[in-house]
């Protein structure tokens, strides 16, 4: 595994002159440092690991322990599919078989093109409108496939038209 | 007059945030009318829901409002004419939702401003921490909460006074935390405590510290929480400013400081040692007890953690006497639990009741019974750690030794209702995927005997389920249950073991008959076409993806079962109704 790479370490000081001093503060940080790259690079870890003197083995272990943390990019549109009880029950399972269809998809994948993750969540904790998911922090409930097929050929739609501009 | 909007996640997740900007926006340039927001009144079912408040009086709640009707509601409320809203008032039926409520931890919830602290104050905020700081004792606080039988609402039951009574006792600096890390899927009352009541949680949790004497406090909340984060955010540094956080709280010597850390997604965290892990920066797998944290928790100090609704509690008791709340409840259990009641329900929602009521008053009194025409099957308690009440038992009594003694647990409150429709099953492998997710994988016996028993029942939903499936289950949940640490696994086979209790006759007819009579395990159904209704228009055969349905046109077509992969685009394209699943 290389421990150099392209991200820009510089937009961690903020945070490292924060949070470095004490261990307990590993999760914040880990946390900042994915709000700041979208996931968290190996350099990156590397370097949070020289700065708080945590050793790198154990960042990984929890990065890799919490759901949260990502060790891979995510696409434009990260899609949360609720997975709570009352979705459940409510036929999540028949959304994200079609998601999955629909984008080649499965659980924690990203689209070839770079469009689409799919993450199946715990509880987004919008029952009464499940089943639910969010896509970039707008949630859509009530889901019917003929929903859902509507609201990823929109996203799709707008993706490339931002891209035509 | 004020038109006040239900911003809670829920609400917002309905439509309440463009209802507000465009209520807004249709208010601009007119006089005389506020606008304001409060947090989850509670209505899931009705959301979004728009209040108008002549003063403290609620003149009309308006339901299931969408944008469109903005103009409307702004032009009713300037003018006066409210008889233009009629169609949007909430039926008096509905009404009953709240009125048959008690509430205590809810009691501001849906009423007071939760981005502001004068509201809170104006109710009577902070008078409780007033009269703990400058008129009790340490000791009177904690015998207070003694006198109450309050007891840990984050699902184990245990007493409040005790852990408090304990955490003062050890030697050394003393932390307080709030665990806000409601993972269990179906369960939302503590995101909505906090979101609706920011300060009520501050002002518990303050009461809390001076009994135990810690000077520290931490809310540690799910990271799926954002709004709810950013109200406690606010509301921290409101009662900064206000004097009541901070250094020498109200002029006294105590002095407490409450510091908002985010979980990262990990149901094991709910686990107090766990959490106390995490909160240290490290990954949440569970300590052995004892040393209880109590006596050894954050950084190894006596440390005290309690659920938020516990705390929520706390300053009603306080300002009303530890006799009044035990004067409501039954001999067990006392004072009040709150519900997210969801699933097949008509009117889901938040739903605060006495203990002693039983779940019949609670699903079918309050939330209106079921949705569908399917009857009611099961009610789950307790998310992955607890279990499927049945139909027969709905007149259960709701207090910890009651709802233990089905299988299920009081946990921590969501209530999922289930009809007909719901495999049971398929309700066990669906929280047994969850728990082997969620293993920290400490515990051999959980990390893999939890897969195992997911493998099983995968089987089982599949059609490949054999004789000697059910006792191998049940050998495996009593293992699991002696083998592991913490309340994960020893709770983990809980949903295996009550659908199996009473549900045994569905796990037999998925292994021997390969039927599953709720009819949702997709590899035991069989398509079929009723000749009587099929009207031969061909829909169904040219949209199958298999080819496998046949007829002529005009004529009744039929399913070839063999090549059938059971997808169901057959059902969702006839117009008729004439396709079934047996």
């Amino acid at each position: 595994m290389s421990t150099s790479g392209s991200s820009d370490l510089s937009l961690l000081d903020g945070v490292m002159s924060e949070y470095s001093q004490a261990p307990e503060n590993l999760i914040t940080i880990l946390q900042k440092a994915q709000d700041i790259y979208g996931y968290l690079p190996v350099d990156v870890i590397y370097y949070i690991a020289q700065r708080t003197g945590v050793k790198p083995a154990k960042i990984m272990g929890v990065a890799t322990f919490y759901s949260q943390f990502r060790l891979e990019p995510v696409g434009k549109y990260l899609i949360l599919l609720c997975n709570g009880t009352a979705c459940h029950v409510n036929g999540s399972e028949e959304i994200e078989r079609l998601i999955g269809e629909k984008l080649f998809i499965q659980n924690g994948d990203t689209t070839a093109d770079g469009l689409f993750s799919l993450r199946k969540v715990s509880c987004l904790g919008c029952c009464s409108l499940s089943p639910v998911m969010m896509i970039n922090d707008e949630a859509y409930g009530s889901l019917t496939p003929e929903k859902v097929i509507d609201i990823l050929d929109e996203l799709a739609r707008n993706a490339r038209q931002e891209e035509g501009l | 007059m004020k038109i006040v909007i239900g911003e809670g996640s829920c609400g917002i997740a309905a439509g309440a945030g463009k209802v507000h900007s465009a209520i807004e926006s249709a208010l601009r340039g007119t006089q005389g009318v506020d606008l304001g927001l409060t947090g989850c009144i509670g209505m899931c079912f009705l959301e979004p829901i728009v209040e108008l408040r002549d003063g403290e009086t609620l003149v009309r709640r308006l339901v299931r409002v969408s944008e469109k009707d903005a103009e409307v509601i702004a032009a009713a409320a300037v003018s006066g004419d409210l008889s233009m809203l009629d169609r949007l008032c909430i039926q008096p039926e509905d009404e009953e939702f709240l009125d048959k409520q008690t509430r205590i931890a809810l009691r501001h919830c849906g009423i007071i401003d939760p981005t502001g602290i004068d509201e809170y104050i104006a109710c009577g905020g902070y008078e409780a921490l007033k009269k703990a700081l400058l008129n009790m004792t340490q000791d009177q606080v904690i015998e207070v909460i003694k006198t109450s039988g309050l007891s840990g609402r984050g699902g184990a039951g245990f007493p409040t006074w005790f852990k408090w009574n304990a955490t003062r006792q050890s030697p050394g600096k003393k932390y307080l935390i709030c665990n806000a890390d409601e993972g269990d899927p179906g369960a939302f009352m503590d995101r909505a405590l906090i979101e609706s009541d920011p300060h009520n949680l501050i002002e518990g949790m303050l009461i809390a510290a001076y009994a135990i004497g810690s000077s520290e406090a931490f809310v540690y909340v799910r990271a799926e929480y954002p709004l709810a984060i950013v109200r406690l955010e606010e509301a921290i540094s409101q009662a900064k400013s206000r004097g009541l956080l901070g250094e020498n709280i109200l002029g006294t010597d105590f002095s407490c400081d409450i510091t908002i850390k985010a979980g990262a997604g990990a149901f094991v965290c709910g686990e107090e040692t766990a959490l106390i892990e995490s909160l240290e920066g490290k990954r949440g797998m569970p300590r052995l007890k004892p040393p209880f944290p109590a006596q050894k928790g954050y950084k190894n100090m006596p440390t005290n953690i309690n659920n938020v609704e516990t705390f929520a509690n706390v300053p009603w008791i306080i300002l009303n006497g530890g006799e009044a709340f035990a004067a409501m409840g039954n001999q067990k259990s006392k004072g009040t639990k709150v519900f997210a009641l969801t699933g097949k329900i008509k009117r889901g929602g938040l739903v605060e009741v006495p203990m002693g009521k039983t779940l019949r008053d609670v699903i079918f009194e309050i939330g209106g019974g079921m949705i569908g025409k399917s009857a009611f099957k099961a009610v789950q308690l307790g998310g992955p750690s607890g279990g499927c009440i049945p139909a027969d038992l709905i007149d259960t009594v709701i207090d910890y030794s009651a709802i233990s003694a089905t299988g299920a647990i009081m946990g921590s409150g969501g209530m999922v209702v289930l009809d007909e429709t719901t495999c049971m099953v398929g309700v066990a492998r669906f929280f047994l995927e969850f728990t082997t997710n969620e293993s920290c994988g400490k515990c051999v016996h959980c990390r893999i005997g939890t897969k195992r028993m997911k493998e099983i029942l995968e089987r089982i939903v599949k059609g490949e389920g054999k004789e000697g499936d059910i006792e191998l289950l049940e050998e495996l949940c009593l293992a699991i249950k002696d083998g592991s640490l913490c309340g994960l696994g020893q709770s983990a086979p809980n949903p295996v073991l009550t659908t199996i209790k009473y549900f045994r006759n569905e796990y037999e007819e998925h292994i021997r008959s390969k039927h599953c009579p709720a009819k949702q395990c997709r590899n035991l159904l069989r398509y079929v076409i009723d000749p009587e209704v099929c009207t031969g228009c061909t829909a169904c055969a040219r949209h199958c993806p298999t080819s496998c349905i046949s007829g002529r046109l005009k004529q009744p077509h039929s399913i070839d079962s063999d090549k059938c992969i059971r997808c169901g685009m057959c059902v969702s394209r006839c117009k008729f109704g004439a396709i079934s699943a047996e």
